[in-house]
């Protein structure tokens, strides 16, 4: 069977750094980037192993700033 | 149309229907209760919808949703109910919504009475609710008045997207006299693209909003409302003048109080003191140019209300020194009685001579 | 080609909230926009603002808005309401809007079976003007009006809208949801579909109380803020259907 991959985009400039999309990760790839922050001032999350990523949604559902978009990959994406 | 003998209260619902008033929000209150029961009664025949708040400030804030959804609507109140909607008509102000609102005023302060006052004069021409704002008065002082000025009431509310105000009192709206419902003058009134009716196919989206948070914002939304009073000011006066040629004073009367003072005039002509009146129409915008072109023309002033004295600053600040401005008034529901007003009168022309 | 799993609603202008990190009231607007969205009534929607922290929907929101005095909303939604029954119409408040100073106006809103949805925000705290006790404020809850707890016999226990506006007759949809875990707010979002379709439908006045935070008052961190709510708040107002209709079942 193959396995679902997904993609997500954040838009980075709009991320408050609130950490919400963090907790709800099944497979915990979501993360805040420490290494950065934004125009607004705020390490933003991000995602370093987009590989894991199995488009369930959860990150977007749960963010409150709708910042993050999120995308389906066929095998041959 | 043949003239129909009517009861105020009920003729300014005539009116309105006449007018296409489509809206009525209200909450019974005395001495203007008929005109809800009128409202409910007849509009629905009209096509019209009449709805009884739960209190009067819901009732404002039913004929700002309606007003910013684009209809033509009214609500009415006696002085307490008008107290409770000053709120709601600072917004509709600063949101700039057309409608009419009727105070049937009663005397206070606080609970009051029930019976005729002109105490409200300060609250609905000065303000009233917060905020830099102003409103077209209008004091009708017959049933037809009423009835004309309630139609053109209307038109006035759409041309500027401001609210207006008609003022009487318990005599007014009890009183029966025949009325022939009247169109306005035409008026070039503005489409109402403003308005909240869904975005349709219209491509942007339409805000109610009297809200903004930029100082330098609200100065600017000021100052361009500001414009629009100027506006008002400049075309909206109206007022009567009776009997002015050179009297030995000019009586000074609004509403139900000026027909008193007509009767005044009459006894004073019979002891051979001729006495003139100006009639403010509107109440605001004042007509103030009125009373420095007569202050030539008369001795003194007398203003003659049913309160403790509000109408007099306009009526000084019109006559701007130039002659004396004497006050009578009765108030907590008390009507001022001729002969008092003559013996007034005598007490001030005896003391100028 | 790759599927879009989640991406910006229509229903919302494209500008950023300027709401606290973490606020969900930001999740409740995506919410709302979404179904407005879904069930294709973006333009024939009329939505009312508050005064409260979400007094600029009318900045977010993409259909036409008008913005209400305090407490408000369901006074100024039934006038637009009666003017326009055709159209989609819907207010937008918070706890001391609606059940506080705006308490005679949503309860007679809803006796009136206004065909209006409210959509009733309780983080249990006035947001805006900097963290003062609520009358959904919890028993010995702190807040700055409220500086050692809420006492019960001072200001007495917390208001619960959706159980009373439930006895009432005319609304045809109340429940209660939240929207601490994506769970949740996929189970909002089947609320507010469901009050929104059965205005649609005429079945009476519809509101969906949505438990939201406040980390910035509740002076938690967001993360914290959701667990705070999960322990404190939804056993005081517990999550669930509060008003049904027959014609909605």
């Amino acid at each position: 069977m193959a396995k679902v991959r997904g993609k997500v985009t954040f838009m980075e400039h709009r991320c408050k750094g609130c950490e919400l999309c963090t907790t709800v990760c099944p497979v915990d790839i979501v993360k805040m980037a420490k290494d950065r922050i934004n125009v607004k001032g705020y390490h933003p999350a991000t995602v370093y192993e987009m590989e894991k990523c199995i488009a369930c949604g959860n990150c977007a559902t749960i963010c409150p700033d709708t910042v993050i978009k999120v995308e389906r990959l066929r095998d041959n994406d | 149309m043949a003239k129909v003998l009517m009861k105020g209260n009920e003729a300014i619902g005539a009116a309105a229907i006449k007018a296409g008033c489509k809206f009525f929000f209200g909450y019974p209150i005395t001495p203007q209760s008929e005109l809800p029961e009128y409202m409910a009664r007849e509009m629905p025949k009209a096509g019209a919808t009449f709805l009884q708040a739960e209190s009067e400030v819901a009732a404002i804030n039913m004929v700002y949703g309606a007003a910013g959804a684009g209809a033509r609507v009214m609500t009415s109140s006696s002085s307490p109910g008008i107290s409770l909607k000053q709120e709601g008509i600072s917004y509709i102000a600063g949101s700039e919504l057309p409608c009419l609102i009727v105070n049937i005023i009663r005397g206070g302060p606080g609970l009051g009475g029930i019976q005729p006052a002109q105490s409200d004069y300060f609250q609905a021409t000065k303000g009233g609710g917060h905020g830099d704002y102003k409103m077209v008065v209008l004091a009708p002082a017959s049933v037809q008045e009423l009835t004309d000025l309630m139609m053109e009431g209307f038109d006035i509310a759409d041309q500027y997207r401001n609210p207006v105000m008609i003022i009487g009192d318990g005599m007014l709206g009890q009183m029966m006299e025949p009325v022939e419902l009247r169109e306005p003058q035409k008026r070039n009134l503005p489409p109402k693209d403003w308005a909240t009716t869904g975005t349709g196919g219209r491509g942007h989206t339409n805000v109610i909003n009297s809200l903004f948070i930029d100082p330098a914002e609200c100065e600017k939304h000021n100052l361009r409302l500001k414009a629009k009073f100027d506006e008002m000011e400049k075309n909206e006066k109206k007022y009567e003048i009776f009997n002015c040629d050179n009297p030995d004073l000019i009586a000074v009367a609004y509403g139900t109080t000026a027909r008193i003072v007509k009767t005044v005039i009459d006894k004073c002509k019979e002891e051979g003191i001729n006495v003139g009146l100006i009639r403010p129409i509107s109440l605001w915008p004042f007509p103030y140019e009125v009373f420095e072109e007569y202050a030539d023309k008369t001795k003194a002033f007398l203003s003659v209300e049913m309160s403790l004295g509000q109408m007099v600053e306009d009526v000084k600040l019109g006559v701007n020194g130039k002659k004396p401005v004497h006050f009578y008034g009765r108030t907590g529901g008390m009507v001022p009685v001729p002969d008092d007003i003559v013996a007034e009168i005598k007490k001030i022309l005896g003391g100028a001579k | 080609m790759a599927e879009m799993v989640f991406q910006r609603t229509k229903g919302l202008q494209d500008r950023p909230f300027h709401y606290c990190p973490g606020c969900t009231h930001g999740i409740i607007h995506r919410l709302v926009a979404e179904v407005l969205e879904e069930l294709d009534v973006l333009d024939k929607a009329i939505g009312v603002a508050p005064v409260g922290c979400s007094v600029f929907a009318y900045d977010y929101f993409n259909c036409d808005m008008q913005e209400a005095a305090h407490g408000r909303a369901p006074a100024v939604a039934t006038g637009i309401k009666r003017v326009h029954p055709d159209k989609v119409v819907f207010s937008y408040q918070g706890d001391g809007d609606l059940a506080s100073i705006g308490t005679a106006e949503i309860v007679h809103a809803a006796m009136r079976g206004e065909k209006i949805t409210t959509i009733f925000v309780n983080n249990a705290i006035y947001g805006m003007t900097g963290g003062q006790m609520a009358p959904t404020t919890l028993v010995g809850q702190k807040a700055t009006t409220s500086p050692f707890g809420r006492d019960k016999d001072h200001a007495g226990s917390p208001i619960r809208m959706s159980e009373m506006l439930a006895t009432l007759d005319g609304p045809a949809y109340i429940e209660r949801v939240t929207v601490t875990t994506p769970a949740h707010v996929r189970k909002a979002k089947k609320a507010i579909k469901k009050a929104f379709q059965a205005q649609i439908e005429r079945k009476g006045f519809t509101m969906i109380e949505v438990l939201s935070t406040c980390p910035t008052n509740w002076g938690l961190t967001p993360v914290e803020a959701l667990r705070w709510l999960e322990e404190n708040m939804i056993p005081y107002y517990p999550l669930g259907v509060y008003k049904t209709s027959e014609e909605v079942k």
